[in-house]
C-alpha cells in the first residue's frame, strides 16, 4: 500500500494545454488530497487553535485560573466581563477551560503516543520473532482485549489510586493491544512479500530489513489507527477525572470541572455544561481529522 | 455446530483465566498494604500477622492466586469493606440493574442505528448520507456522561418532565418495568447510554450496505428486473449478520462501560458500585465487579461469535 504511485487527474486545468495525468509520489498525493478536503482542513485548524490556546494560556486567558471570589460564584454568561460565567468558587470559567485544555490535550496525545510505540514494537516483534514469541505476545494481548475499554481504564487507574501518571499508564495499557494486533498483521503481511526475500538474499540482516522494509509499511496503518484513538483517549481521560481519578483540585481539567460543577446544576444549569462542551468539540475535531487523514492515505482498515 | 461450540469454549477458557489473573493483580497495583483498609488504627503487630494469616497474605503469591480463584469459582469474593455484605450479593444485585439499562438501550440503538445506516448506505455521498454520517460522528465523539448532564439540565431542571436521578421513590428493589412511574426513571439513562452505540451501529451499517450494494449479486438482481425496493431488501438482509455482531459487542461494552452514565444518574448498577468501590478503596468489590463484568464481556463475545456462525455459514468454514 505505502509505496505505490498514485495517479490523479487534475480537473481545474485546461485539457487542451496539459497532458492528461500528473504522476505524484505517495506522500505528495496524500498532501494533495488533504489540501482539497475543506472539512478536514477546517477541523484541523480548530484543533490547532485549541492547542495554541492551551500552550499560550497565560497570554490568551482573560483572568487568573485560580483566583476565587466569594461574590462572583456561579454567575451567568457575560456577567461583568466573564464571557461564559464563573464556576462554583467564582473563578472565570473561560479561563479555566482554556487552561484545562493543557491536561486534556496531553491526556489525549500522551497515552496514544506511548501505546503506539509499545504496541507497534510488540507487534513487529510478534510478527517477526517466530512462533513462540508470537504466541506469548498475542495471547497476552487477547487477555487485555477481553476487557471493555472503559472498565480496564477504570480498573487499572482505580486500583493504582488515580492521578495523571496512573491515568496515563492505564490508558496506554488500554490502547496497546489493538495497536499491537494491527502492527502484527501488517508485519506478517509484509514479511511474506518478495522484496523482503530479495533484501535477505542480498545480505541484509534482520535489523536492516526491519528498519528499511518492515517499518515503512507498518507505520501507515498504525498511524491512522492511532490518530483515531486520540479522541477516544480524550473522552476516557476526562471520564477518569470525572470519576475523581484524574488531577486533584484546584487544577483546571475539563472532566474534573464537569464533575464539580454538576453539583450546581440547580443554581445555574447551562454554565455547568460548558466544560463538557469543550470535551465534545475537541473530540469531534480529532475524529473528523482522523477520518480525513484515513481517506487521504487511502488505507482500508 | 457442537464441535464449533466446544472449540470456541476451548479458546475462551485461557482468556477467562488470563482475565482472572489481571483482576487478582489489581490488589498488588494498589499503593500501600491491601489490608490497611480493614485494619483498625491501633492494631498490634501480632494482630497484623494474625489477620495476614487469616486472609492468606502470608503465603506465596501463586498460592494466594489459586486460593482466591478457588473461592471466586464458588462465588466467594469475600466481604465488601463498605457494606460488610458478601461481594457477590452486591455485585449480582447491581448487575441486574445494569442489565435492565442495557437491555433497553441496545435494541433501541440497533433500530435507530440500523435504519440511519441503511438510509445513508443507500444514498452514498448525497445530503441524507452526509446528515447521517455527521450524526454518527457526533454519536461516537460525544462524552456520554456529559450528554447525560445536559439531558438532566434540559428535561429535569428546566422542563421538569423527567426525574433527574435514581431508580424511583421506592428504591431499586421495588422497581417494576410495568409501572409507568418507574419507567420514567429509565428514559434518560437509556437514551444517553444508547447514543454511542447508535453512532457505531449507523457507521457499520452504512459501510456494510455500501459495500454489499457494489457486489455482483446486486447487479444480477437488478438485471433480473427486481424493483429498487426489493433490491434494497436483499442488501439489508445481507448486511444484517455483520451489524448484529457489532450490536452484540456493544451490548458487552455497555454492560462494562456504563460506569460514567450510572454515576451521572446515580443508577444503582454495577458501574455505580464500581465507582463507589474506587472512592472507598474497597478492593474486594473492585476485584469481584471487574472480574464478573469482564467475564460477561467474554461470554457476550462468545455468544455473538456463535450466533454469527449460526446465521452465516460462511464464517463457520473460515
Amino acid at each position: 500500500m505505502a509505496h505505490t504511485l498514485a495517479v490523479s487527474t487534475p480537473t481545474d486545468v485546461d485539457p487542451d494545454v496539459l497532458p492528461a495525468t500528473i504522476v505524484r509520489g505517495y506522500w505528495q498525493s496524500v498532501a494533495y488530497r488533504l489540501r482539497h478536503d475543506p472539512v478536514t482542513l477546517f477541523f484541523g485548524a480548530v484543533i490547532l487553535l485549541i492547542i495554541l490556546a492551551a500552550i499560550f494560556a497565560p497570554l490568551v486567558a482573560p483572568y487568573d485560573p485560580y483566583k476565587e471570589s466569594v461574590i462572583a460564584r456561579l454567575k451567568p454568561f457575560g456577567w461583568r466581563g466573564h464571557l461564559i460565567g464563573t464556576d462554583e468558587l467564582g473563578r472565570d470559567l473561560l479561563t479555566r477551560i482554556i487552561y484545562g485544555g493543557r491536561i486534556s490535550l496531553f491526556m489525549g496525545l500522551a497515552p496514544v503516543l506511548i501505546a503506539t510505540i509499545v504496541g507497534s514494537a510488540l507487534g513487529i516483534l510478534a510478527g517477526f520473532g517466530g512462533r513462540r514469541i508470537n504466541t506469548i505476545i498475542m495471547r497476552t494481548m487477547d487477555v487485555f482485549y477481553a476487557f471493555p475499554s472503559v472498565l480496564l481504564a477504570v480498573a487499572i487507574s482505580g486500583a493504582m489510586g488515580g492521578g495523571i501518571t496512573n491515568g496515563m499508564i492505564a490508558l496506554s495499557m488500554v490502547f496497546t493491544p489493538a495497536l499491537c494486533r494491527i502492527s502484527e498483521t501488517a508485519t506478517a503481511q509484509v514479511r511474506s512479500l518478495d522484496f523482503i526475500e530479495a533484501a535477505r538474499a542480498s545480505g541484509a540482516g534482520t535489523f536492516t530489513v526491519l528498519r528499511h522494509h518492515v517499518l515503512g509499511n507498518v507505520l501507515g496503518p498504525i498511524f491512522i489507527y492511532a490518530s483515531s484513538l486520540v479522541s477516544v483517549s480524550i473522552l476516557l481521560a476526562s471520564g477518569l477525572s470525572f470519576l475523581g481519578l484524574g488531577v486533584k483540585p484546584p487544577e483546571p481539567d475539563w472532566g474534573l470541572m464537569l464533575s464539580t460543577l454538576r453539583q450546581s446544576i440547580y443554581v445555574n444549569p447551562w454554565i455547568c455544561a460548558m466544560p463538557g462542551a469543550a470535551i465534545f468539540i475537541t473530540s469531534i475535531c480529532f475524529n473528523l481529522v482522523s477520518d480525513g487523514i484515513r481517506a487521504a492515505m487511502d488505507v482500508r482498515m | 455446530m457442537l464441535a464449533l461450540i466446544l472449540r470456541r469454549l476451548f479458546y475462551a477458557a485461557p482468556i477467562a483465566l488470563g482475565v482472572s489473573i489481571v483482576c487478582f493483580s489489581l490488589v498488588y497495583l494498589a499503593p500501600g498494604d491491601p489490608l490497611q483498609a480493614v485494619m483498625p488504627a491501633d492494631v498490634t503487630p501480632d494482630m497484623v500477622e494474625m489477620i495476614k494469616h487469616e486472609y492468606g497474605f502470608d503465603k506465596p503469591i501463586p498460592v494466594q492466586y489459586a486460593l482466591w480463584l478457588w473461592r471466586a469459582l464458588q462465588g466467594d469474593f469475600g466481604l465488601s469493606i463498605g457494606s460488610r455484605r458478601p461481594v457477590i450479593v452486591d455485585v449480582l444485585g447491581s448487575l441486574q440493574n445494569t442489565l435492565l439499562l442495557t437491555s433497553f438501550a441496545v435494541p433501541i440503538a440497533f433500530v435507530i442505528g440500523y435504519s440511519l445506516g441503511a438510509i445513508a448506505g443507500c444514498f452514498p455521498g448525497r445530503w441524507l448520507d452526509r446528515i447521517v454520517t455527521g450524526f454518527a460522528v457526533m454519536g461516537v465523539s460525544v462524552p456520554n456522561y456529559w450528554l447525560g448532564i445536559v439531558m438532566v439540565i434540559a428535561f429535569a431542571v428546566e422542563l421538569s418532565w423527567l426525574p433527574a436521578t435514581g431508580m424511583g421513590p421506592r428504591g431499586s428493589d421495588a422497581f417494576s418495568i410495568f409501572s409507568l412511574d418507574d419507567l420514567r426513571y429509565l428514559v434518560m439513562p437509556v437514551f444517553t447510554l444508547s447514543m454511542v452505540p447508535v453512532g457505531i451501529i449507523a457507521r457499520s451499517t452504512r459501510a456494510a450496505v455500501a459495500e454489499i450494494r457494489g457486489q455482483d449479486f446486486v447487479v444480477t438482481l437488478r438485471a433480473k428486473g427486481l424493483s429498487e425496493i426489493a433490491v434494497i431488501r436483499h442488501v439489508l438482509k445481507n448486511a444484517l449478520p455483520q451489524v448484529l455482531a457489532v450490536m452484540g459487542l456493544q451490548f458487552g461494552y455497555l454492560m462494562g462501560g456504563s460506569i460514567l452514565i450510572e454515576t451521572v444518574f446515580t443508577w444503582p448498577g454495577s458501574g455505580f458500585l464500581l465507582a463507589k468501590a474506587i472512592i472507598n478503596r474497597d478492593i474486594p468489590v473492585l476485584q469481584g465487579a471487574i472480574l464478573l463484568l469482564s467475564l460477561v464481556f467474554v461470554a457476550t463475545n462468545l455468544v455473538v461469535d456463535l450466533l454469527q456462525s449460526a446465521i452465516d455459514p460462511r464464517i463457520r468454514r473460515a
